[in-house]
């Protein structure tokens, strides 16, 4: 009861304990808030409707690919293939989904396959050799870092051996069908559709994480995989359909991104997961595991893309949103440790 | 009269990494009773429950469920075919809310997504029927640990299992709980359940089981029907030799107060709150609790380890600062921490690097090098003087028995010279007769006039080597009680005592 008494106490006459711990469960909101105050303030013209949207659509993809790795933290896991594993996905839609009359076409003589096709594909090839990572690192124990480590490099050499077997030679995909184009980057009764796609994958994953077994198994092996074990729940089993999930979702943004950018080469991608992995963590997805939100993801993907779209806005200079970007990630962790771990 | 056991099993060994730690293990439950399972820690109790439950593999031996052999594969397989397991260390995701905890592994399925009303629903009525008064939405770090304990409980009993394994059921709750929990045993005795019951806690041995089965480092010693028994035919079972001849005699006169703490508390959980005690010159210092208790936070408070949120630290009434273990050791303490294995050896360097490793800085020579001559001395002088039990001190510490180990790292802080000695558990997983030896040590050191701290949840322990005992719960210092003049009992009461205090609250 008395517990109850202190949280409900007001806002203004909290002690300085409490007043210290308010900051830290909320640093997060705190600096996002404190950015686009700066910006704002610079740059009153950062109001605006398109603004909000760019920002929301620079968002999407980034979003869907950290709601992918983000799992495979909850798991006390991270996964470094996810850049390459995107460049694969777009590399493989890109070359399906070119103009007919393009002059430089991955496949001469493709048909126009449904949308549906390469996207189905880039799912399926990206979901297998992901949940090969799943595999490697639940049944041989071996560190996701190390695991997906590999997978990355791997990766990086098929991509590229299938990216120069196209009729034309390694040059970057373009000249999409304008069906693809408008599918990624059109509009819905002014909605931006990458934004519409990134909202239903999120209700989605929502759903899986929250109310499915799968999802709350994910967040028992990921908090104690000992329990999770003696419990009766299959560590192997959930660790792989998180991994698989994950690839399901590289490969959807992989799908978007190479539209979203024109074009596709075997560098496409690459340096995403640290991008992702970054808002995971940011967003209060611990590397100790068990513990994530979809709302985290989200607040901390767009963190990251205010602060991108906010200082290019005002016209800082690029080299210094790397050194905000950096101590944003490591204060970001250091107060996530405070809040979770229990040694000092 | 075999087909009369709900759970038979028969020769049971198994070994681990070349150690045998199960020899020819038997064991047969009756329908409707309560087996207690005995021994000492080490003497392979647990071990023997995780091979019946499918989490190790036994080398040898038969597992019979009504007459019918069987081997389980893991967890779920045991779960499925109606046995159930509260295991010892408690094993729980601790981010996730009690609901979720008791369903893991089953939860019930709508059409598509977990049907939460159901296990909402089931939850209430299981706790209702145990009369447990638990919030089945609170996420699991918010209870304490005697509520976690219960609720692990109440998940055992919910798989509707034919045999229920218990292992150290009581080591965090109350006294209120123990009594619910037996009521709770009580009414699954009548539905013919068997249950497997692990304690250390004799009187509850002696109010809750029908038999008792002994085992001692690894064997079967016997069993007997609870009326065949008193408490000291078990000890002698159990020990081999009776208590008087476990301790050698203690020859240390505590003098002046030497250290001193007061109003000590942790800033991170676990907590602990408000301590204040004095330690003699000489003296042994017990320090008993229950699992969870807040034991190792406070010596590693002392020794900084772990960050303060206030208190003061006094040697010899100077106050002292000891915020970092460096400090500590500059100020003469010496910390041996709990897990050996973990935080204790460097179990790929040989005897001489982990004999010295604490001390190195007083190795080096003008130029700042490291002499190997001085280093190789000391660790010789220490194997001699704790009569380590090896070929040579080139030897990788990890070949040497528990014993002996926990020697070299006795050895490696007295060769920092400390003047106060923390020692966590300093015989957990060590033989009987090398406990003796590191007896004999911890008494040899107090009566050259070192101050000496003993964490142990050895009871017997406690009272055949300290002075005094302090007893912590749940984070609290209960009271300090004369050696000489305590009993068990009281001890177990006041270690009981703040249980039903959350101590997250505010972490």
């Amino acid at each position: 009861m008395s517990d109850k008494a202190v949280t409900r106490k007001g806002f203004f006459s909290k002690s300085s304990e409490e007043w210290k711990e308010f900051l830290i469960n909320n640093a997060i909101y705190i600096v996002l808030a404190c950015i686009i105050l700066a910006v704002i303030i610079k740059e009153p013209a950062f109001v605006s409707v398109t603004v909000f949207k760019n920002i929301l659509t620079q968002s999407s993809v980034r979003l869907i690919l950290a709601f992918g790795v983000g799992g495979i933290i909850i798991l006390q896991g991270t996964d470094l293939s996810l850049g390459r594993f995107v460049g694969f996905a777009a590399v493989i839609s890109a070359s399906m989904l070119q103009r007919a009359d393009y002059a430089a076409r991955f496949y001469t003589d493709m048909q126009p396959v449904p949308l549906i096709v390469p996207l189905l594909i880039s799912m399926v090839v990206i979901a297998i050799f992901s949940g090969i990572n799943g595999w490697v690192v639940s049944v041989f124990k071996i560190h996701p870092f190390l695991a997906t480590m590999g997978m990355m490099i791997a990766v990086y050499g098929i991509l590229s051996i299938y990216f120069a077997s196209g009729d034309p030679g390694p040059q970057p995909i373009g000249g999409y069908d304008v069906r693809y184009t408008d599918f990624v980057i059109g509009s819905t009764l002014g909605i931006p559709n990458l934004v519409i796609y990134a909202t239903i994958i999120s209700v989605l994953v929502w759903v899986l994480w929250n109310k499915t077994t799968f999802g709350k198994n994910m967040f028992a092996v990921g908090g104690n995989p000992e329990a999770a074990k003696v419990s009766g729940v299959n560590v192997v089993k959930t660790t792989v359909m998180v991994y698989i999930l994950a690839g399901l979702l590289y490969g959807i943004g992989g799908f978007l991104e190479a539209a979203r950018i024109g074009s596709a080469n075997n560098g496409t991608g690459y340096g995403y997961e640290l991008d992702a992995i970054a808002a995971c963590v940011v967003g209060g997805i611990s590397f100790s595991g068990g513990i994530g939100k979809v709302s985290g993801a989200i607040i901390g993907v767009l963190l990251f893309t205010i602060i991108n779209y906010g200082m290019t806005f005002v016209g800082m200079d690029m080299y210094y949103q790397y050194i905000i970007k950096g101590v944003i990630i490591v204060a970001a962790v250091s107060l996530d440790t405070k809040k979770y771990l229990k040694k000092s | 009269m075999e087909k009369d056991y709900l759970l038979s099993i028969q020769g049971v060994c198994k070994s681990f990494s070349g150690v045998q730690v199960l020899k020819d293990v038997c064991l047969d439950v009756r329908k409707g009773t309560v087996h207690s399972l005995m021994g000492e820690n080490g003497a392979g109790k647990s071990t023997l429950m995780k091979c019946l439950f499918g989490i190790y593999r036994q080398d040898k031996g038969q597992f019979f469920l009504e007459g019918k052999e069987f081997n389980f594969t893991d967890p779920k397989h045991a779960l499925e075919n109606g046995v159930s397991m509260v295991h010892q260390e408690l094993n729980q995701v601790l981010q996730r809310t009690v609901t979720d905890n008791i369903w893991l592994g089953r939860y019930p399925k709508g059409r598509l997504f977990v049907d939460e009303k159901k296990m909402y629903a089931d939850t209430k009525a299981l706790f209702d029927r145990l009369g447990m008064d638990v919030d089945p939405q609170i996420t699991l770090n918010k209870l304490s640990v005697s509520q976690r304990q219960m609720v692990e409980i109440a998940k055992a009993v919910s798989y509707d299992a034919k045999i229920i394994v218990l292992d150290e059921p009581t080591s965090s709750l109350t006294e209120n709980e123990v009594e619910k929990l037996f009521e709770i045993i009580r009414l699954l005795k009548s539905e013919g359940v068997g249950i497997v019951y692990i304690s250390h806690k004799m009187e509850e041995i002696f109010e809750i089981s029908d038999d008792v089965t002994v085992l001692r480092d690894g064997h079967y010693i016997g069993t007997e029907a609870i009326e065949n028994l008193t408490m000291e035919s078990i000890v002698n079972m159990m020990v081999g030799r009776d208590l008087e001849h476990r301790f050698p005699p203690r020859t240390n006169v505590p003098g002046e107060v030497h250290l001193s703490v007061r109003n000590l508390s942790t800033r991170y959980a676990p907590l602990i709150h408000d301590i204040s005690f004095d330690l003699r010159r000489g003296e042994i210092l017990g320090v008993a609790g229950l699992v969870g208790a807040g034991r190792t936070e406070m010596i590693e408070a002392i020794f900084g380890a772990r960050t303060r949120r206030s208190g003061e630290i006094l040697v010899d009434g100077k106050a002292i600062d000891n915020e970092t273990p460096t400090q500590a050791i500059r100020n003469r303490f010496a910390l041996l921490t709990e897990e050996r294995r973990e935080t204790g050896i460097y179990p790929v360097a040989d005897i001489t690097f982990n004999s010295t490793i604490a001390n190195v800085n007083n190795y080096r020579n003008k130029a700042g090098f490291l002499v190997d001559r001085k280093m190789k001395e000391d660790t010789d002088v220490q194997i001699r003087n704790m009569r380590i039990k090896t070929p040579n001190r080139r030897e990788l510490i990890r070949s040497l028995s528990g014993g002996n180990q926990q020697k070299v790292i006795i050895g490696r802080w007295l060769l920092t010279d400390p003047d106060i000695l923390l020692l966590d558990e300093p015989t957990r997983g060590i033989d009987v007769g090398a406990k003796y030896e590191i007896y004999q040590l911890i008494i040899e050191l107090a009566s050259k006039g070192k101050s000496v701290i003993v964490v142990s949840s050895e009871m017997p322990e406690l009272l055949g080597l300290t002075n005094r005992i302090m007893v912590m719960s749940n984070g609290y210092m209960a009271g300090i009680v004369n050696t000489e003049e305590t009993t068990q009992t009281e001890i177990f009461h006041l270690a009981s005592m703040h249980l039903t205090k959350s101590r997250e609250v505010g972490a």
